[in-house]
Formats: structure tokens, C-alpha cells, sequence
């Protein structure tokens, strides 16, 4: 690891404000994607702001038709949550397939959509969910938030506080776990809105990172089963392939992992 | 047995500091004024390195010295070793390509050193690293066996034409020929057995200490054989004489072979301590030990065997590529050769066999022993082969086995060895039973109804452990001998020390061992300790790997025992009045036997160094010593069934059940051998389902890193259902086979056999990944 100077933010204000006074500062959430990649040397920053520790940033709330969760919240706090786990089970169930324990003590929703992996699973669900991502600056709808491989719409300096999720009718997860990494070899999250909107998001599986995929969603509107997805069939140009999943295997897969979210979902 | 002898599941000694977190392994030793070693290591899988630029890392804060490969040509360090020599079918000697620990011309696989920094801090050895200019020509690599071996392929070692190490046979060719010229069927294989990273949790580490003043060498390092270090550092790499140099390993966590190796950079470490004057310790981080730690396995083969009407085998013929990466490792010659083709006859009577082994030089990282060693290819051949054949023959697999089982012992197979007891049928019996085999038509069917793909897979490994009888493995290239030793030094309290040559890095020797001496004697195991890892306080041994400890080790504390019982019991009956033949030994009292005469062990010790009493001519003191060579391998056998289902829709793999039947002859601490073989298990299904060291067509690794090389998890394997059938080892006196290795060994075949048979496919490579196992399973 390069020198660096660690600041423990007490406010999302400091944070931004500690940002601005360094040259080149990096936010540390959990620190599961940042800290292994300064350790082999593959970052350098000049000044590490930990938001991890402020309190605001720190929860899982309900309000009406609303599931709020702070940025900084690990994984495992999400997938034990009563509250979330009332709101939108699938969301957290989602959560206890995040990495390993480790990762999950350690790892935040803001983290991991800040960081965008193309096999992060938050991505899916706030895809799906039409979740809405809460800065310090503005709110961002999902749909204009993920920008491809590990690009996102915040700018420079901006920080995640929140992400709040509408409570949907129905949603449900599948995951096909990446044997080495644990994160998504493919994953699906499928949702059907309140107001009877059918969503779906895969992540995992495209070149271009988290993806809605349409052919799924209208044959789930026409028909709301495992089943109606029997006939369908996933182009794989486009998707990722490597030495644990072939393109072929990964189309395979959205189809497949989607029929089980249905199933989950009920 | 008593409460803490042989047979009595004592809870582990050393588990108290390694919970605690307080053991003592290399890292965790800090000596004053220690430097810190940083490797600069090729990223190219071969180029000439045309120069090195080192005046800017020199003049940055706290470094000490940038040396290089070519430092070490003008101090005459010498190349690294093979010690195996492995004569090819034509006659002539394997051809070997020079191993230096930088290389001063040419690297041939990413991660060779070609110069070191050493520094005041590990972070400033790393700064000053990227500052070393190293000027690289790329050369062409190859990477793949078969690729290396053609026309026109890179090549990498001038001594090595064709980068072929050798072609070697073994076995009756005319024989198998005759065989397979009257057989009623024929069944031919092809199997990959994939290459793997060993992955030991602590990563190697050393401190090399020159004391400039005595001329003398203390090396801190991570090794399942310290002496066998000092030997080879000393013999043939000319940096420090034997009497000079002490090795030490202290806990070392996990080896599977890959400590076994003296490696670059042990020897650059040491060589470094006296060129700069001041201690010098490197510890390899993870990815270090991707790309430099010795490899595993890596064999590519074709097998046809041949069976008469009967279905009995009558002849097995087989051609194996073995991989070698691009230098040879100091035990690896012999791993595809010697403890690889010399069990493949299995559990199996075959009259004939011929097997030729070509070992190839590739643009990789090393490969060498790791856990089971040339024995777990041949098992999962051998095993995977029956299976075929009993798919093709249309007969039950479990029931082919039995009718070709070896039964009568000893049994001389025609490759070399000879199996000196065991029952196979028993442990099939077990198995079976455990695993409830003849339900399993109505589990699968029931399986069926609800879609899922249910299998089993049968696999009844043998090996070849207690490593080894010196002459036989001498007569065939070997350049040590691998006998053990020990000495058993009773203090003048009677307490008792015992320095065995073999090394725990995980195994429970401080358990075990006490295991034999509280058995013996009657004495609580907390009165005996074990010492070992240090050349300066033990006498010359061979080491740990090929689950030999407890064989070849044990037998060794036996026979010192023994030697100091004997003299025990002169001293007993001359303090007693008694004759030494009617002294018996019981509860840690020597007693007059049929009388209430006896003295305590303690009291017996004492007498022995005050010296007041003792019989005339005796010399005080109590203290023997033993070695013991092995008069023959051991032959740990049994069978593997595993039931699993698989999901057709991802080609995952679900464990149903895991059953083991093992024969591994007397069991010293039950507890241990369940924990060994569980942890065999799990790297033997770590190699079916999930392992695999891979190499882009340029030689760069693909997989140096966890997230991309997947291990084993505790979730990825199910619980394990194990039993023990056993027949005693008749070579040695306490019975013992050793159970190292068996669960790596058998496993493989077990899983790849269970899959093949759930999805209906015969032809499927490990890993069997689900991608893999969705693609044959739609494969036209």
C-alpha cells in the first residue's frame, strides 16, 4: 500500500468538505472493492475519508410505501433487517448472498453502487425496484444512475447517503453465486410494481454492467409465471464470458435465474 | 489404549495456541536490524532480459541494496536442483535446463525474480522496486503441453530439445500388446487432470541472519523439512557450509507438499544476509504464492484397457503428458514417474501394464508434489477408467471392481510395487452400506419425478505412503534416503522430550506422537513434548510429505522407546532386586510382575542421572536415539461414493451424501485422521468441482488471485460419512499406513463419476463446473 492519510468523517458535510480540500481523496465505505486494490498498489490516494462511521448514514427505515436504506449500512445489517426483510423480502435475502460473512460485516449498499462492479448484486434490485439513489446533492432514479462497467452518474466528490426502494407487489432474487469471487456468475431480480409494472434487471451477465431485460419483462406481463419464460430465448452477444461462464451459459443463466425469482416471488 | 494413548481421540495440544492466536510462525519473528526482501518479478511469460536499471531505487530513502541474477553467477551461487534423476526410454539422462534463483538472461514464466531490493521496510523495498528499470526483449512462450511439444514451438531451454524432459516407460509393452490382442473388450480414455495452486494458508516466508562473527547462517522459513534445506542449501548452492548454517521452521500453517521445495527465494534471503550484513526477511504475499509456489498435477493422458469375456482386465496401456512449467522443481521428475505410474494397477489384478510418461517444459510456474503426488492421477485414471468401463460393459461399477480386487497378499503388481496387505471388499462393503447403494435406483427415480439429475460415483483409490525404503527409492534416481529418526530424552524428573525429523505444519504430531509414549509408558501426555523444525536441536530427519510421519517417523520414536524402556527396566530391576524379566511396565510404574514391588517412572529417571545405583557398567543418563528405514511402502486403500444431484438448468452440483471407507491400519488419534481426511476431501473435491490453475495461450496466469482461483468453502462441501475398515501394516510395528493424503487421492474420481452418472455424459473434464457441466449436458 502507498502512503496515505485516513480521515474518519463524522458528517456527510465533513466528508464533502475533507473531499474538497485534497487532491486526490477516494471515499471508503466497507472498503471491499478499494482497500484490496490500494493494497496490491493499484490505487493510490492521497487521502482516504472513511464514511463508514457516520451516523446518519446508518439504518434501514420504512415510511408508507417506502424502504430507505443508508448508504453506509453493511450488507449484513440489510439481510437481518426486520424492517427490510417485511418491506421487500427478496431485497433482503439479496443481501445475505452478498460475498461471504466477511464482506457482509463490512460491505454498504453505497459502496457497492458506488463502486458498480457488472457483477454487484445491489445494482439488480434498485434496477428493478426503480429504487431512487439519495446524494448530497440531488436524487438520481436508478434507471439514470448505472452508466456501465464501474461508472455511475455521481460526480466527483458527490456522496451517497440513501437509497430508498418503493415496496413493490412482488419481487423475488436469484443468484447463480461466481464460484472464486462470490459475487453474481449471473443473478436476476424481478419485480412487479404496485402499480402493476413488470421490471427486471440482470447483473452478471452483460458487458455493459447491470442491464433491464426486456424480453422477460413482456412475456412476465402477459403472463406472471416461471413457466412463461419457458419459450424465451437470451441472445448471448454481448455478455460477459470468461473461465467460470461462457456467453451461452450466462444467457442461459438470465433465463434461468429469472424463472426461479419468479418462482420466489410468487 | 488408555484415556491418552494409541487409538484414544485426545484433543489436539498445539489447538491452544493456534485458536489463540499465538502461535509462532515466521512473520511474527522480528530480529534487530532487520531488512526487508521485495522480488522484482517478470511480467513476461519468457524474454531475455537485456539489462537492469537499479541507480534510481539506490538512492531512495532506506534502501540497502538492489542485488540481481548476475550478482549471484559472479558469487558462484548455484543453480537450483532436481533430486530425482529419471533416465528416458532411450537411455539417456532428462534434460535440464539451468534454474537460477534470478535469472541473469532469461526468465521463462511470470513471476521469476530477476532482482531483489532490500530495504529498512517492506513498504520502502516495494517503493523503491518500481523504481528498477528492467529492460525486457518479449521472447515467444507457450504455455500448453501439447502446443510446446510441436514443431516450430518456443523453445526454452537449449538443453531441451522439443522442451521434452523426457520420455519414460515402465511396465511390459510386449505383454499389454499380447494382452490387448485377445481381449473381448476394450475400453480407451482420455482425462485431463487439471493443474492447481497449493494454496497453504500461511504463505511461505523467511529470515536469513548472517552472524559475521561466527561465519555462521540461522534461515527462518516455512518448510516441511528444515533439514533437508540445510542439506541442499549447503550441498549444492555454495552459500553456506552445513555445520554453518541452522534452519529453522517454526509453526508453519499448511504445506501440501509446496514446502517442501527449497525455493529462489529461501536461498536469495540467506545468500542477501551477508552481502548486506544485516538480517534479511521476505514474506510472499498471495500473489506471490499463485505464481511462484510450486503447482500441482497437470497431466494430460490417454488410457485403454483391455478386459476378456469374463470382464476381468487383462491388460491397461497409458501415455501421460506431464506438465512441468518451465523449470524443474527439486522433487518434481519423479512425480509423474515414480509415485504415479507405479499405481496403476489400483485395487486391480491386471497382469499387464505399460504406461510412458512425457515430461514437458512449458512457460508456467513449476509444478512439483502437492498432496498425494503423482498418486491422485493415477487414482482418478484408474477409477475413472472402471467407471467407463463398466457404463460400456453394462455392468454395475461397484460389482466390476469386486470382480477384479485384488485378494490375495502379498500382491506384486507388474509396476513395480508390492501391495503387502489390505481388503478391499471390506472397504467396498462399508461404503456400500453406508451410502445404502442398493436404494439408490429408487433415490434417483424418486430424484427424477421431481427433475432433478441424481448420480453416484464410486471410487476405490490405493497409494503408496511411508515414504520410503532408501534403497529402493535410491535404485530408482532418488538422491536421498528417506528413513526417519529420532530421540527420546528422558529428563532426570522423568519428563520426556522427544526430537523426531518429521515436521508438523498442521498434522498434530505434538499430539500424536505423545499418544505413543503415554501408550507405552503410562504417563499423562502432558509430561512428554515434542520437539521439531530446528537443525540445531534435532538430529538429522527427512521431513513431513507422503503421509510418512506417523509410518516412518513414529516407528522411529518406537524404536527409540524401546532402547530406553530396555535400559528402563535394568535400572528398575536392579533398584527393585528383581530380575529385568519379570519387570513389567503399567500406569508409569516399573513393577516386579505377580508382586507390590514397583517403582515410579520418574524415580527410575532420576536414578539413571544421579548415577548412585545403577546396574555395574551402565553409563548414566537416559537418552536413545533410533533412525528407521522403512522396508517397504505402505498401501493405504479404500472406497469413495458420492451421491449427488445435479440441477439441469445451471449444471450446479448438490452433495446428497459423501461416504468414506478408509483402511489406513492402526489409528493413533482417530479425532486427527477424521480431520485429515476431511481436509483430503475437501481438496480432492476442490480439484473435481472447482480448482484450476489456468494460463492464457501466452503463459500469463489467468487465475493468481481468489477472486478469480476458486478454493474450496465450507459450504461447497457436504458432511462427510466416515468409517474405517483395517487391516494392519505387516512393515512396521505399530500397523500404521498413514492417512495424509487419501482424501485428495480418492475423491476426485468419486465426484467426476457421481456427475457423469447423474447426466448421462461419460466424457466431462475437471473442474466440473457448472458452466462446464450445462455445456455437456447440451452438448449434441
Amino acid at each position: 500500500m502507498y502512503q496515505t492519510t485516513y480521515h474518519r468523517a463524522s458528517s456527510v458535510d465533513e466528508a464533502a468538505s475533507l473531499f474538497g480540500k485534497s487532491s486526490e481523496a477516494k471515499f471508503l465505505a466497507g472498503g471491499q472493492t478499494l482497500l484490496p486494490v490500494m493494497k496490491q498498489r493499484l490505487a493510490g490516494p492521497s487521502d482516504v475519508i472513511d464514511l463508514g462511521k457516520i451516523k446518519d448514514m446508518i439504518g434501514v427505515e420504512a415510511s408508507g410505501d417506502t424502504l430507505t436504506i443508508k448508504a453506509a449500512t453493511p450488507h449484513y445489517d440489510v439481510a437481518t433487517s426486520d424492517t427490510a426483510k417485511k418491506a421487500i423480502p427478496a431485497l433482503a435475502y439479496l443481501a445475505s448472498l452478498i460475498g461471504d460473512p466477511a464482506v457482509r460485516y463490512r460491505g454498504t449498499i453505497g459502496g457497492s453502487i458506488a463502486n458498480n462492479d457488472p457483477a454487484a448484486d445491489y445494482p439488480a434490485a434498485l434496477l428493478a425496484l426503480d429504487a431512487t439513489v439519495k446524494t448530497n446533492k440531488r436524487s438520481i432514479a436508478a434507471g439514470d444512475f448505472f452508466k456501465g462497467l464501474f461508472t455511475t452518474a455521481l460526480e466527483d466528490g458527490e456522496i451517497i447517503t440513501a437509497v430508498s426502494f418503493p415496496v413493490p407487489a412482488k419481487a423475488g432474487y436469484a443468484k447463480m453465486r461466481h464460484p472464486a469471487s462470490r459475487f453474481a456468475l449471473t443473478a436476476v431480480f424481478v419485480a412487479q410494481t404496485k402499480s402493476g409494472e413488470i421490471r427486471v434487471a440482470a447483473t452478471g451477465a452483460s458487458q455493459s454492467g447491470v442491464m433491464r431485460v426486456g424480453a422477460i419483462e413482456a412475456a412476465l406481463k402477459a403472463n406472471w409465471s416461471p413457466s412463461a419464460l419457458d419459450s424465451i430465448s437470451i441472445p448471448a452477444s454481448g455478455l460477459l464470458a470468461d473461465i467460470h461462464g461462457t456467453a451461452e451459459y450466462r444467457a442461459n443463466l438470465v433465463k434461468v435465474m429469472a424463472q426461479r425469482a419468479v418462482a420466489a416471488a410468487g | 489404549m488408555g484415556v491418552e494413548g494409541i487409538g484414544a481421540r485426545v484433543v489436539r495440544k498445539e489447538d491452544k495456541r493456534f485458536i489463540t492466536g499465538k502461535g509462532r510462525y515466521v512473520d511474527d519473528i522480528k530480529l534487530l536490524g532487520m531488512t526487508h526482501a521485495h522480488f522484482i518479478r517478470s511480467p513476461h511469460a519468457h524474454a531475455r532480459v537485456k539489462g537492469i536499471d537499479s541507480s534510481a531505487a539506490l538512492k531512495m530513502p532506506g534502501v540497502v541494496a538492489v542485488l540481481t541474477g548476475q550478482q549471484l553467477v559472479d558469487d558462484k551461487v548455484g543453480n537450483l536442483i532436481c533430486g530425482w534423476a529419471i533416465t528416458s526410454k532411450d537411455g539417456s539422462p532428462m534434460k535440464m535446463g539451468a534454474w537460477p534463483a534470478m535469472a541473469p538472461e532469461t526468465v521463462r514464466f511470470v513471476g521469476q525474480a530477476v532482482a531483489v531490493v532490500i530495504a529498512d521496510s517492506k513498504n520502502l523495498a516495494r517503493d523503491a522496486a518500481e523504481a528498477v528499470v528492467v529492460d525486457y526483449e518479449e521472447l515467444p512462450a507457450v504455455a500448453d503441453m501439447h502446443a510446446a511439444i510441436k514443431a516450430g514451438a518456443p523453445q526454452l531451454h537449449p538443453e531441451a530439445p522439443g522442451n521434452q524432459v523426457y520420455d519414460w516407460v515402465i511396465g511390459d509393452e510386449g505383454a499389454v500388446s499380447a494382452a490387448f490382442s485377445k481381449a473381448a473388450n476394450v475400453v480407451k480414455l482420455d482425462v485431463t487432470n487439471n493443474r492447481l495452486a497449493p494454496n497453504a494458508m500461511e504463505p511461505r516466508a523467511a529470515i536469513a541472519d548472517y552472524d559475521a562473527a561466527e561465519e555462521h547462517f540461522t534461515l527462518y522459513t516455512t518448510s516441511q523439512n528444515p533439514h533437508v534445506a540445510r542439506l541442499v542449501l549447503s550441498a549444492f548452492y555454495n552459500i553456506a557450509p552445513e555445520h554453518k548454517l541452522r534452519v529453522i521452521a517454526p509453526d508453519v500453517g499448511g504445506g501440501f507438499g509446496s514446502k517442501i521445495f527449497i525455493y529462489p527465494e529461501e536461498m536469495v534471503a540467506l545468500w542477501a544476509s551477508k552481502k548486506v550484513g544485516r538480517p534479511v526477511k521476505w514474506t510472499g504475499d498471495r500473489t506471490e504464492a499463485f505464481l511462484t509456489d510450486a503447482h500441482g498435477r497437470d497431466h494430460v493422458t490417454h488410457a485403454e484397457m483391455a478386459f476378456d469375456a469374463s470382464n476381468k482386465i487383462i491388460g491397461l496401456k497409458v501415455k501421460t503428458y506431464a506438465n512441468f512449467g518451465a523449470y524443474m522443481s527439486l522433487f518434481s521428475s519423479s512425480v509423474p514417474t515414480y509415485l504415479y505410474a507405479t499405481l496403476l494397477s489400483g485395487q486391480y489384478n491386471i497382469p499387464a501394464i505399460h504406461a510412458e510418461v512425457i515430461g514437458v517444459y512449458t512457460n508456467t510456474t513449476p509444478v512439483d508434489a502437492y498432496r498425494g503426488a503423482g498418486r491422485p492421477e493415477a487414482s482418478y485414471l484408474i477409477e475413472r477408467l472402471m467407471e467407463t468401463a463398466a457404463r460400456q460393459l453394462k455392468v454395475d461399477p461397484a460389482q466390476l471392481r469386486r470382480t477384479n480386487f485384488i485378494t490375495q497378499f502379498p500382491h506384486q503388481t507388474p509396476v513395480i510395487m508390492a501391495y503387502d496387505t489390505g481388503d478391499f471388499n471390506a472397504s467396498l462393503d462399508a461404503a456400500m452400506k453406508a451410502i445404502d447403494y442398493a436404494g439408490f435406483a429408487a433415490r434417483k427415480a424418486q430424484a427424477k419425478s421431481q427433475g432433478k439429475l441424481r448420480g453416484i460415483g464410486v471410487s476405490c483409490y490405493i497409494e503408496a505412503c511411508g515414504i520410503a525404503p532408501s534403497k529402493a527409492v535410491g535404485s530408482l534416481g532418488a538422491g536421498v534416503g528417506l528413513w526417519e529418526s529420532a530421540e527420546v530424552r528422558v529428563n532426570p524428573v522423568g519428563t520426556i522430550e522427544i526430537l523426531t525429523g518429521s515436521h508438523s505444519h498442521g498434522q498434530g504430531h505434538e499430539t500424536t506422537f505423545c499418544q505413543l509414549v503415554a501408550d507405552r509408558l503410562g504417563v499423562p501426555i502432558s509430561q512428554v513434548s515434542i520437539v521439531h523444525g530446528d537443525t540445531d536441536k534435532v538430529q538429522f530427519g527427512m521431513g513431513t510429505y507422503g503421509s510418512r510421519s506417523a509410518a516412518v517417523g513414529l516407528t522411529a520414536i518406537l524404536k527409540a522407546m524401546e532402547k530406553v524402556e530396555s535400559k528402563a527396566r535394568k535400572i528398575a530391576a536392579h533398584a527393585l532386586e528383581a530380575s529385568e524379566a519379570d519387570i513389567v511396565i503399567e500406569n508409569g510404574e516399573f513393577k516386579v510382575t505377580g508382586t507390590d514391588k514397583a517403582i515410579a517412572f520418574p524415580m527410575v529417571a532420576l536414578a539413571a542421572y544421579t548415577a548412585h545405583n545403577l546396574p555395574d557398567g551402565m553409563e548414566p543418563g537416559l537418552k536413545e536415539s533410533a533412525f528407521y528405514d522403512p522396508t517397504n511402502f505402505t498401501f493405504p486403500a479404500g472406497t469413495y461414493i458420492c451421491e449427488l444431484e445435479v440441477d439441469a438448468g445451471t449444471g450446479k452440483t448438490s452433495f446428497v451424501n459423501f461416504v468414506a471407507a478408509d483402511d489406513f491400519g492402526r489409528l493413533i488419534n482417530p479425532m486427527i485422521v477424521e480431520g485429515q481426511v476431511h481436509g483430503g476431501l475437501v481438496q480432492g473435491i476442490g480439484q473435481a468441482l472447482l480448482e484450476h490453475a489456468i494460463y492464457d495461450a501466452n503463459g500469463q496466469p489467468v487465475t493468481a488471485s481468489f477472486m478469480d482461483y476458486a478454493m474450496p468453502r465450507a459450504d461447497d462441501v457436504p458432511s462427510f460419512n466416515l468409517s474405517h475398515t483395517t487391516t494392519l501394516c505387516p512393515g512396521n510395528p505399530l500397523g500404521i499406513k498413514g492417512c495424509g493424503e487419501a482424501g485428495a487421492i480418492g475423491a476426485s474420481a468419486a465426484v467426476i463419476n457421481a456427475i457423469t452418472d447423474a447426466i448421462g455424459k461419460n466424457n466431462l473434464e475437471m473442474p466440473a463446473t457448472p458452466d462446464r457441466v450445462w455445456r455437456t449436458i447440451n452438448a449434441a
